[in-house]
């Protein structure tokens, strides 16, 4: 299987998938399957100001947790808040249901640095 | 080349995460964590713990030996029974945590953990003042963890005998799954009933695939290291390098049970004779966590001020609760006691409770 092809990849395993002016993320088919059953997610404040590479939300397993940095700088305007109590969306559904926060953009210039599916696929392996 | 069991290619084929522990290729999960948990609580588990250690003791002083060297009390062995104990440095730290098998008045078996097998036979021969003869068995042996509430009657199909009537911390000797030689002891490491089976390396294929066989009906499941450490964890059972270390004693580690001050001599005897007599300064606790996971290493803040370490923590499968075991201040170690963890520069509220976590319901 290959990763959709909508979206950007950065080298830590996030996705971004650009809408208008606002990018929903998430993690890669590739994060969740080396992490394992996700039990909990830490997600940021609505209205928080993110910039590209920060540390804005943990994703844990049962035996690790690891962050999630947001691919693209601007302000966190919405966050999945069906996460809660159902985290093992982000393992069985990590492209869509599985999705953390969106961030309105403040430097669409900055998707161009990230990777497309194909390079993402290179990168991490197009294996499931 | 990491170091492999003889159950190897059954975790390869079985499609096991494969990850190094200790210079061991070892599988943390099959399925995954939650699933093979749960297997083990509801039903039976299999768990290949071949990569712990047999060190083997025998002649006229062996039980004179290993009493120099653990602070349980093995005089008080009986023929084919086991006991858990610690092996101290001269501090009073942990070289390792055992279980010492009576096989026969001048016949000990010892497992040692996997991590430390090198060190604790290395130790052993070094501190063999009355000459026991200690030879290194590890290579020889396999072993395998049968755990869960059905762990027993899939023992006695391949044991062709009653294993109920083997008591807690007692073995039996004989054929298993038609393999002579074979050691079954009610032991293990996860608060379950069940057996651990230790078999000659060669006879590994023969009782992996009768074990599969029979426990199919029985809801068998691989576990791995993964849901392992989640369900000691539950029962607050010590893991070696993380809550126990050779800088922390069995005072403190809450194994004062497993250590007997007054049966004589042993390595390490006297600086915990200090320490039982000067007050243990800190002890290893159970804690609930509000909110977040706690994590090795995450700090125990009381009044503002670090006071302790989490050593151990997770997300409780069975309890759905986060735990932490942690070293804390004797004075702030009653079940009851309010503290902060702070997880990754966040503070979450958590409780002293009673251990074990979790109580098997049958």
């Amino acid at each position: 299987m290959a990763y959709p092809n909508d979206r950007k990849y950065s080298t830590d395993h996030e996705w971004v998938r650009v809408d208008g002016n606002v990018g929903t993320v998430g993690i890669s088919h590739h994060a969740q399957d080396a992490l394992g059953e996700i039990v909990h997610v830490e997600l940021p404040a609505v209205g928080k100001v993110v910039k590209k590479g920060d540390g804005v939300a943990e994703v844990e397993s049962v035996k690790a947790v690891s962050d999630v940095y947001t691919p693209v700088s601007g302000k966190v305007v919405a966050v999945n808040d069906g996460l809660d109590g159902n985290e093992g969306t982000v393992n069985s559904d990590p492209h869509e249901a599985g999705w953390l926060f969106k961030v309105e953009l403040s430097d669409a210039g900055e998707l161009a640095g990230l990777m497309d599916a194909g390079a993402y696929g290179d990168h991490a392996g197009n294996d499931f | 080349m990491p170091r492999r069991t003889p159950f190897h290619e059954y975790h390869r084929d079985a499609g096991a995460k494969l990850i190094d522990f200790g210079g061991w290729e070892m599988p943390v999960q099959y399925q995954g964590i939650l699933a093979e948990h749960a297997a083990c609580r509801n039903a039976v588990g299999c768990f290949d713990v071949s990569h712990m250690g047999e060190v083997r003791f025998r002649g006229p002083q062996a039980l004179r030996a290993v009493n120099h060297l653990v602070t349980n009390d093995v005089s008080k062995l009986a023929i084919d029974q086991a006991m858990y104990t610690a092996m101290c440095n001269d501090h009073g730290g942990i070289v390792d945590d055992l279980i010492v098998y009576k096989l026969g008045e001048e016949d000990i078996l010892i497992c040692v953990n996997a991590a430390n097998r090198e060190k604790d036979y290395g130790w052993m021969k070094a501190h063999n003042p009355f000459g026991a003869d200690i030879t290194n068995e590890s290579e020889q042996w396999a072993q395998l963890a049968i755990q869960g509430r059905h762990a027993i009657a899939l023992g006695e199909e391949l044991l062709g005998r009653s294993l109920a009537d083997v008591k807690n911390y007692w073995f039996t000797r004989g054929s298993f799954a038609g393999v002579e030689g074979c050691i079954v002891a009610r032991t293990g490491y996860t608060g379950e009933d069940g057996f651990e089976v230790f078999l000659p390396a060669g006879a590994a294929d023969i009782v992996w695939n009768a074990v599969h066989g029979q426990g199919a009906k029985f809801g068998l499941a691989d576990i791995g290291l993964g849901a392992r450490d989640t369900l000691r964890l539950e029962m607050k059972y010590c893991l070696y390098g993380n809550d126990i270390t050779d800088d922390t004693t069995p005072l403190e580690a809450g194994l004062g049970w497993v250590t007997k001050l007054d049966k004589g001599d042993f390595i390490g005897r006297d600086p915990l004779v200090k320490q039982r007599d000067s007050g243990v300064p800190r002890r290893l606790v159970g804690l609930e966590v509000a909110d977040r996971i706690p994590r090795q290493h995450c700090a125990v803040v009381h009044g503002g001020q670090v006071v302790g370490e989490v050593t151990s923590g997770t997300r409780s499968p069975s309890l759905g609760k986060n735990l932490a075991i942690a070293y804390v201040p004797a004075a702030l170690s009653k079940a009851g006691t309010a503290l902060e963890i702070d997880v990754r520069g966040k503070p979450a509220a958590a409780q002293v409770v009673k251990t074990p976590f979790y109580t098997r319901p049958y």
